[in-house]
Parts: C-alpha cells; sequence; structure tokens
C-alpha cells in the first residue's frame, strides 16, 4: 500500500475514504463538493449506526466518529498534512438527537502551525444551522 | 472499594438492551464487568476498525465509541429504573496509539449524579491500565422515558 496520502481532488478523497480507511468504509462515511468548493461529508443512513432503538437515534460514538474522521480528511485535502494526521484531543457537544437520517459535516482550520492543527467540526441532516452536533480536535501533523 | 450495583435485578435487564444496540454490535463490544458507579468492557480487535492502515491502527472514532458507551453505561449501575441518558459532551485525549490485534478495555466510573445530570470519566487501556491509550470525561443529560418505552424493556 502506498505510503503516501497526497489527495489533489474531492474526488480522490472520496475514493480514499472507501478504500484506504477501514472504518470510514465500515460507516459508510464519503466526500462530496460544497459550494464554496470545499469538501462537505456524508454519512449516510444506515441501520448499523443506530444506538438507541426506541427513539430511533444515531450512536453518539458514530457521529463523534464521523467527525473525527472529516477533520483527518479535511486536513489531508488541504495538504496541511502528507502523512495521516493524528488527533492529539477530541471534544464533541452533542446539541440535537440524531434522526435515522443522512447526516453531513464540514471543517474549519482554525489555526495550523508546523507541527499542530485546530480543527473545528460541524454534523447537521436537514439545516446547516441546526447541527446536531459541534466538535473541536487537535492534531498533531507528521 | 468494590460495590455492587444498586440494583443487580435492574441493571440485568437493562444491560443486555444497551449492549445489543446496533452500533454495539456493529463494534463487537463486550461486557466484561459491572460494579457500583464502574462498567468495563472489551472491544476485541478487528480490520475494520482500523484508521490507519499501515500501521494497523485503530481508528479514533472507534475509541470514541468504546468510551461513550461505556460512560453511559456506568450511570445505570447507580439506577433502579430506566431512563434515557443522552451525552451533552465528551472530550478525550489520545495519551498513545493503540496496539494491533490486542482487546481495547474501557472502564468508566460515574463519579457524580445528580437529579439531571450525570458526569463520567474513563480510561481505554489494552494490556496494562497504567498505560492508558486513551482518557474521556463526559456529561450527559437524563430524561424519563415514555412508559410504553419503559414496558418494553
Amino acid at each position: 500500500m502506498s505510503p503516501h496520502w497526497q489527495v489533489n481532488s474531492i474526488a480522490e478523497l472520496d475514493l480514499l475514504l472507501q478504500t484506504r480507511i477501514p472504518y470510514a468504509a465500515l460507516l459508510g462515511i464519503r466526500a462530496h463538493a460544497g459550494d464554496d468548493g470545499e469538501p462537505l461529508f456524508l454519512l449516510p443512513y444506515q441501520e448499523a449506526n443506530i444506538g438507541n432503538v426506541q427513539l430511533p437515534a444515531l450512536h453518539g460514538g458514530v457521529i463523534g466518529g464521523f467527525l473525527e474522521n472529516s477533520a483527518v480528511m479535511h486536513l489531508l485535502w488541504a495538504r496541511e498534512a502528507s502523512e495521516l494526521p493524528k488527533v492529539v484531543d477530541f471534544s464533541i457537544d452533542y446539541l440535537r438527537s440524531g434522526r435515522p437520517q443522512d447526516t453531513w459535516a464540514r471543517c474549519e482550520i482554525v489555526r495550523q502551525g508546523k507541527r499542530i492543527a485546530n480543527v473545528l467540526m460541524s454534523a447537521w441532516q436537514d439545516d446547516p444551522a441546526r447541527p446536531i452536533a459541534q466538535a473541536r480536535a487537535h492534531f498533531l501533523l507528521a | 472499594m468494590w460495590l455492587p450495583v444498586s440494583d443487580p435485578e435492574f441493571f440485568a435487564r437493562v444491560s443486555p438492551w444497551f449492549m445489543a444496540m446496533p452500533h454495539s454490535r456493529t463494534l463487537g463490544l463486550q461486557l466484561l464487568a459491572a460494579s457500583r458507579r464502574k462498567v468495563v468492557m472489551g472491544l476485541p480487535f478487528r480490520e475494520e476498525l482500523i484508521g490507519n492502515p499501515l500501521k494497523r491502527i485503530l481508528h479514533g472514532g472507534v475509541v470514541t465509541s468504546l468510551i461513550d458507551t461505556c460512560s453511559a453505561a456506568s450511570i445505570y449501575t447507580l439506577l433502579d429504573a430506566v431512563e434515557a441518558v443522552a451525552t451533552l459532551d465528551l472530550r478525550i485525549d489520545y495519551l498513545r496509539p493503540a496496539s494491533p490485534d490486542a482487546t481495547l478495555y474501557c472502564e468508566a466510573e460515574c463519579y457524580r449524579l445528580t437529579d439531571n445530570i450525570a458526569f463520567t470519566r474513563a480510561t481505554a487501556y489494552q494490556d496494562d491500565p497504567a498505560r492508558p491509550i486513551a482518557h474521556g470525561v463526559a456529561t450527559f443529560a437524563r430524561s424519563p422515558v415514555p412508559a410504553a418505552v419503559a414496558g418494553a424493556l
């Protein structure tokens, strides 16, 4: 397997998610181009991602993993890392229950130094202005 | 000090429910021990849970799911009736990468329970609890569940 994580387009990022990151493939994560040209990440609804069956609601850990993975992919896309960034810490606020439907995410690199990047992530379902979760994380760039 | 869960009959009834959550089954989570305030879960290594294929390191999201589920479960060791606990926030420090092919364990503790909020802390480790892979703290909102849902459990 190539040790390189260079990504030249969102289409390449989408392929990488499906073929090279087993956990991202397990969750079914995909990448699309947003209107602004930045990547939008999609967590398609699947029954395996449910936590609470009674509500039903997406598993909080799935939403967290989705956002964390989105941040790693966003850093690769923005070419802030030539190897897979390593997560140092991750903090998530759950704002609304994740209903059994598709979930979207976008990321923002808040600050990027030589070795450390700070990234904000937001996840929503119908309306980006009504996020179901927001997260922030630090990554070590190899 | 080790104490039994607050209501063993209730915990025996409710624990299969959260272990049967679709995503718990997808990950392969196992409930290994429960005592008053504390729960230990195990997650056997599987290739599908890898985040870095070159080094075969578990994805951080897997660690997040394990800590979230184990932390929520620890609250039920203090309860005697069904209620909903929703994660408000969760913060995880990733202390060292998880080694491939080894089971990842999580010990979570609900160290403070109020009428509305549960406060938890958790440690994930592999062979040696003194060399944790990750540390997590979380808060949960407690809320009643509809009688129909409670009756189904």
